[in-house]
């Protein structure tokens, strides 16, 4: 899978956890933009790693700030 | 200086003045301020001026009945328990002033030890300072680089900085879910070490894992298996060793952890292993390495407390009906509990939020019944709860007492 690919993914995967509807772009950030909770961090995670079976690690997590990162990091671990 | 006349030659507003390291606690300071200035008195303030039995003391001025102690068994003022601390406080001083690998092993460490070898039967058993001490040493040690650690979300604090401190790799699963936690076990690295970390009793809700199915699972995958026994010990299991015991899988654990602050009615922590290389740990534990040992007044308590404790079926049935008794009267009075059923000596009183919750426990103080009030970050889900741990020594009159404080407050306060 692209990283074109991997990110038309994520962008259904974020949809229900996005409750304010904030338009995505790369530099948004979890934490400020999306307003993301350790909980909602968690399931967000869980959903992303079920779709593309891997394991980001709580360690890998803490060098994701912005959706664009997530895409990178994702469409790295799928490929590996 | 120059003409400035009322203004100073430097600019009155440095940038960046008023902020320095402790900034980023001014959202916390705010929201404690902002409670206490509604004349809430202060729930994590709490000062004990006389402790007059396991259930019982003045708290701030008032007589009151303690369900917030994780005291379940109420050794702390079992009379040979008393004895033995004294007695060792008058033979060997009142501390060791060193680390156990140095000059901090006395006669009562291993003595310790050798209580805790025969009450779980296994054949390791090393103690820690404290129950914290415990978890940050033994994971810390045994997962480091390109290790793998699978663990609950909602695993106590101590687990998680024993997790940090290792640099392992780091993969929670959500809370009790077993197809979850099967799910990350499947997808790590062939060749990688794997530790699942799981707890029998979790704290916040008081419910037990189900480590039956869970314990299966880490092995079916090649994992080493530590199980947190804090709040089982002494009353879970049939020779009180905790759920492990309880849900049939004790032989097939790694490593048992578990503390001396709760049944055992003092302080220090310890791991239980049959590992042959367990011993190893002594020397490449930074946590045990690096500090002084327990005092050896704590270490006779201590061991008189476990080895009572091995005769304790009739405190452990008492303790059941305890907590089946608070479980059922606080439903039938509509508070909102963690669990659907008592599962263990814990029993968390669901609050609507944070405002309420230390309304509630408010009431409750001053209505002379102590609780535990936990808040978010420490609570699963974001709950505000009021926890409530019993103990042997509650008497079922003290029960009955404590659920008509219970309802007072909570008709006061409007949750019920």
């Amino acid at each position: 899978m692209d990283r074109a690919d991997v990110d038309t993914k994520i962008r259904s995967l974020i949809e229900p956890f996005n409750k304010k509807g904030i338009e995505v772009k790369e530099e948004t950030t979890f934490q400020n933009d999306l307003e993301f909770d350790s909980l909602t961090v968690m399931d967000f995670v869980a959903e992303i790693e079920d779709e593309f079976d891997i394991i980001i690690s709580m360690n890998q997590q803490a060098e994701i700030e912005n959706y664009g990162q997530l895409v990178d990091t994702v469409t790295k671990l799928q490929a590996d | 200086m120059s003409e400035g006349i009322i203004q100073p030659d430097q600019p009155e507003v440095l940038e960046g003045e008023g902020r320095d390291l402790f900034s980023k606690f001014d959202d916390i300071i705010a929201l404690r301020e902002g409670l206490l200035a509604s004349g809430q008195e202060d729930p994590f303030n709490l000062v004990m001026e006389k402790v007059l039995s396991p259930t019982r003391a003045i708290c701030n001025g008032r007589d009151t009945i303690l369900l917030g102690t994780y005291n379940y068994m109420g050794m702390t003022f079992d009379p040979d328990v008393v004895e033995a601390g004294k007695q060792a406080l008058a033979d060997f001083g009142s501390g060791t002033t060193g680390s156990r690998v140095l000059n901090g092993t006395y006669q009562g460490h291993k003595e310790v030890e050798q209580a805790l070898m025969d009450f779980y039967d296994m054949d390791h058993a090393m103690v820690f300072s404290t129950g914290y001490q415990a978890n940050l040493g033994i994971i810390s040690t045994i997962a480091g680089k390109g290790d793998y650690i699978v663990l609950d979300i909602d695993s106590h604090a101590s687990i998680w900085d024993g997790c940090a401190m290792g640099q392992a790799e780091v993969v929670p699963f959500k809370h009790n879910d077993i197809e979850a936690m099967e799910k990350r076990l499947k997808r790590i690295p062939e060749g990688a070490g794997k530790l699942v970390v799981l707890e029998g009793v979790y704290s916040m809700l008081g419910d037990v894992a189900p480590l039956k199915e869970m314990v299966a699972v880490a092995k079916k995958y090649g994992a080493m298996v530590l199980v947190d026994e804090a709040h089982s010990m002494g009353f879970i299991g049939a020779n009180g060793r905790g759920v492990v015991e309880d849900a049939g899988v004790i032989d097939d654990v790694d490593f048992i952890i578990g503390t001396f602050s709760k049944s055992v009615g003092t302080v220090g922590g310890f791991c239980v292993s049959n590992h042959p290389k367990f011993e190893i740990m002594r020397l490449v534990c930074r946590p045990y390495v690096f500090t002084a040992s327990l005092p050896p007044s704590v270490v006779a308590t201590a061991e008189t407390s476990i080895r009572k404790l091995m005769h304790g079926s009739n405190k452990r049935a008492h303790l059941w009906e305890n907590s089946k008794a608070l479980h059922k009267g606080l439903k039938d009075l509509g508070f909102k509990l963690g669990t659907e059923e008592p599962q263990s000596a814990i029993i968390a009183v669901i609050m609507p939020g944070l405002e309420k919750g230390a309304a509630m426990w408010e009431a409750l103080i001053k209505g002379g019944l102590y609780v535990n009030l936990a808040r978010p970050p420490a609570t699963p889900a974001n709950m505000t709860l009021l926890r409530c741990s019993l103990c042997a020594e509650h008497s079922e009159e003290e029960v009955g007492q404590i659920l008509s404080i219970f309802e007072q407050a909570g008709k006061a306060v409007g949750i019920i």
